[in-house]
């Protein structure tokens, strides 16, 4: 999208940096460093819905102040401009509010599969509206028979007509209960081998033919919701990509997806002091103190060592982009960092509640520093899961960019009806 | 090592890698293992000249660096060594070069000995225990009348045996100094040490009342905290691009020998269980890459997280280097723990980097100190 950019025409990026910080400080409201997210205090459903109403208007300023979009297509209401701009209004959103619901999954991966995949006018349709803050969208592509092999998809599509009638289940989609447009991977064909019978479609959400229900993940949190679809029509307009030539798309659209999980999708706005997730060392630092800790030599050698990690994270990244920018390493490398994040993320959440000793078993409500650490290590494995698993990491990265054997696998080169779903009887 | 080198820093690399695998293949290191020096006659002059010695010494001292930013240029031949198990003090005598070189031009004939290789400076730095904690100065370089006089032990000190000169670290009224030390002053006695390393050679020194005069002094009188801090980074930093290359060659030796070699009629590198360390490896390998080149380039613009990054690649290529070399023992089998096999060569070389200029325990607690320091 950058690459269409006439630099020479372009709005300079010093002038956007001004322009978006006198918009920020005189409009968003600034928020501390917990003020990011505090995934362990859960919120109760009205006030949740009052926090996506905030990001929806706030989206909304940004659209009505020609900051929304920095580089989607001016043809489809964004800015047109470059990474570089994106990266300013980043920075100068730092320590500022800003319309987190709707960057993920709405701007990356669904309306970036959108602007790869979308006709015209379905682009049309969709992106203003994005972008003004009137949609969020969400990705409907797990399925309860399916985690890490997404393409084993169940749910079916059968044409009739000009509609296609959809029936079947998708999981993990966040928030999905407050959204309102799906991207969804169904199957149309049977009768070829898993990858080649999928088509990827969109439907409003709030239907009576989509039932939605919330899921309690360990920690209380209820983000996280599980749809039934039961023949829900949806018109072949609707339809995004080639019939059966689905996986082609979400090809992409998990590429964009790790992208965006990994903060480097040049459509999302995310702020800059955001980018370490909800736990940067410094946290640490504050646990420690407040348990008395911070002189403790062995505190300070788990505080140094996730340091240590995290320092790492970034020079790891720009390392891969420029590998595979250049050819030096294959373009599955961004499973390295993946599987690097972790490693970081895993000691984010692992050594607050280390530090904070029993203080991480039992806290009240009159605690800040280490209210709920307990909770965030019990549900510490979700990012060794969402987004693709670490061992689907391992694989791509010892077959994909290592080249070694591929896992044997009884769903190649077979009709998807007669690959095995369950176990087929026991001795 | 980075992608994006120069041609010059590539032809630079490629005569470095020519010359050790005609000066020092894997057989002539074998055949050093108890030679007192650890390198091959007139090497070290030979690849002073290859600029070696150099690039941390600016044009006045007759040196001069290859791209503009002589230590990325120094991180090539460091990854090298690494790659080559290669002999020859070059961590040491580059740090010791950069320190006179930053101290102005009063050791300019000792610069100049030095960067031609026909004589080797080395830095005493570290101490033995309980004060080899990283940092840690408990030498003393006290004046007197028109003379410093210098009381400690300094131990390990690579290449301590073959030096002609020391730049000794110590303490004087509560700050650091530093002063340039001839091999042959009375007082000076150097004990050979035996090392883990094939070729690496290293020394216990001691200084009794060792007595210099004023001119000795490196840099100023109990103000070298910043300088010190400095040669610390640097130091950090060629022992994390050291360690990468040795990674690289012990991981690319692997990834061959799991396709080559059959067990149960296939391949290794088709055993997801092996596969998957093969990742975890891979992963390491990367981020060491990374964090030794962040390093380098944050110490070269003197940025304010030169520390950090210096600190958290010494710790990470510390602790994952010693993982993956011995992770590639273990894919290997019984072979890996031969002396036959070349293996052993590049963990030796890992194992020592890890443990000299400080351990990943210490670089940990100076992240620990840095991360405390910033947030208060």
């Amino acid at each position: 999208m950058s690459a269409e950019v006439d630099t020479t025409t372009a709005e300079p990026v010093e002038d956007f940096r001004a322009r978006a910080r006198s918009f920020i400080g005189a409009n968003l409201r600034a928020v501390g460093r917990r003020g990011r997210g505090d995934f362990s205090r859960h919120l109760p459903d009205d006030e949740e819905l009052a926090v996506v109403a905030r990001a929806r208007e706030v989206q909304r300023l940004l659209w009505n102040h020609d900051l929304a979009g920095v580089c989607v297509p001016r043809e489809y209401g964004g800015l047109g401009l470059t990474p570089a701009h994106q990266q300013a209004l980043n920075e100068e959103l730092a320590g500022y509010e800003f319309p987190r619901h709707l960057q993920t999954p709405t701007m990356s991966p669904c309306m970036a599969v959108l602007l790869d995949f979308g006709t015209h006018e379905q682009k049309l349709r969709h992106i203003p509206a994005i972008l003004r803050g009137e949609e969020i969208w969400i990705q409907f592509l797990s399925e309860p028979s399916s985690g890490s092999d997404v393409a084993g998809a169940l749910t079916s599509a059968v044409r009739d007509g000009d509609e296609w009638v959809l029936n079947g289940s998708k999981v993990w989609s966040t928030g999905a209960w407050w959204s309102d447009w799906a991207l969804c991977l169904a199957r149309t064909n049977w009768d070829v081998p898993k990858h080649r019978g999928l088509t990827v479609f969109m439907f409003p959400i709030h239907q009576p033919a989509v039932e939605i229900q919330r899921i309690e993940m360990l920690n209380g949190n209820r983000e996280f919701c599980q749809e039934f679809m039961t023949d829900l029509r949806v018109p072949d307009t609707d339809r995004i990509g080639e019939v059966d030539q689905g996986w082609t798309v979400g090809i992409r659209w998990m590429f964009h997806e790790r992208m965006a999980m990994a903060h480097n999708e040049p459509v999302m706005t995310w702020p800059a002091d955001g980018a370490a997730g909800f736990s940067g060392p410094t946290v640490l630092v504050d646990v420690a103190r407040e348990v008395g800790r911070l002189d403790d030599p062995v505190a300070r050698d788990l505080i140094g060592r996730s340091y240590m990690t995290s320092l790492v994270g970034e020079p790891l990244q720009r390392r891969l982009a420029e590998g595979m920018a250049g050819g030096h390493l294959s373009d599955q490398a961004a499973s390295i960092a993946r599987l690097h994040g972790w490693e970081v993320d895993k000691a984010a959440m692992t050594v607050p509640f280390e530090l904070a000793g029993a203080a991480g078993g039992a806290w009240s409500d009159a605690d800040d520093t280490l209210f709920g650490l307990g909770q965030g290590f019990l549900v510490r494995q979700a990012i060794a899961i969402a987004g693709g698993t670490v061992e689907m990491a391992r694989n791509v990265i010892s077959e994909r960019v290592l080249g070694m054997p591929r896992e044997a696998a009884s769903d190649r080169d077979v009709a998807f009806r007669d690959v095995p779903r369950g176990p087929t009887g026991r001795p | 090592m980075r992608f994006d080198r120069t041609p010059d820093q590539e032809f630079f690399r490629e005569t470095t890698v020519r010359f050790l695998e005609e000066q020092a293949p894997v057989a002539t290191l074998r055949g050093l293992r108890d030679d007192p020096v650890g390198a091959p006659p007139g090497y070290w002059r030979r690849g002073a000249e290859l600029g070696w010695t150099s690039l941390l010494v600016g044009e006045a001292h007759g040196g001069g660096s290859i791209s503009g930013d002589g230590l990325a240029d120094l991180t090539l031949v460091a990854h090298e060594f690494g790659a080559h198990a290669a002999p020859g003090p070059l961590i040491t005598a580059n740090v010791a070069l950069s320190a006179l070189a930053a101290a102005g031009s009063d050791h300019a004939a000792t610069i100049a000995a030095g960067v031609a290789g026909d004589a080797r400076c080395v830095w005493a730095h570290g101490e033995p225990a309980p004060a080899d904690r990283l940092g840690t100065v408990t030498c003393t370089i006290t004046p007197d009348g028109d003379d410093v006089v210098l009381d400690g032990t300094k131990r390990p000190v690579e290449a301590g045996a073959e030096a002609d000169a020391f730049v000794v670290t110590g303490a004087t009224d509560g700050g650091l100094t530093q002063v340039l030390v001839p091999a042959d002053a009375p007082g000076v006695t150097v004990t050979p040490l035996t090392t883990v390393d094939l070729t690496r050679r290293a020394a216990a020194v001691a200084f009794a009342g060792v007595r210099l005069p004023r001119s000795a002094v490196v840099g100023p009188l109990g103000g070298a905290a910043g300088p010190v801090r400095r040669q610390e980074q640097l130091a950090a930093i060629l022992c994390a691009a050291e360690t990468t290359g040795a990674m690289q060659r012990s991981f690319d030796l692997t990834v061959e020998w799991a396709f080559d070699r059959y067990s149960f009629g296939r391949p290794l590198a088709s055993y997801q269980a092996l596969k998957h360390r093969f990742a975890d490896m891979k992963v390491w390998l990367e981020a060491s890459h990374a964090a030794s080149d962040a390093a380098a380039a944050a110490w070269s613009a003197d940025a304010p997280d030169a520390d950090a990054r210096a600190s958290a690649a010494k710790a990470y290529t510390g602790e994952f280097g010693a993982e993956l070399a011995h992770d590639c023992v273990q894919m290997h089998g019984g072979i890996g723990v031969t002396f036959e096999h070349d293996l052993h060569l590049y963990l030796r070389r890992i194992t020592w980097d890890r443990v000299v200029y400080g351990t990943p325990a210490d670089h940990r607690q100076r992240l620990a100190a840095l991360l405390i320091g910033e947030a208060a």
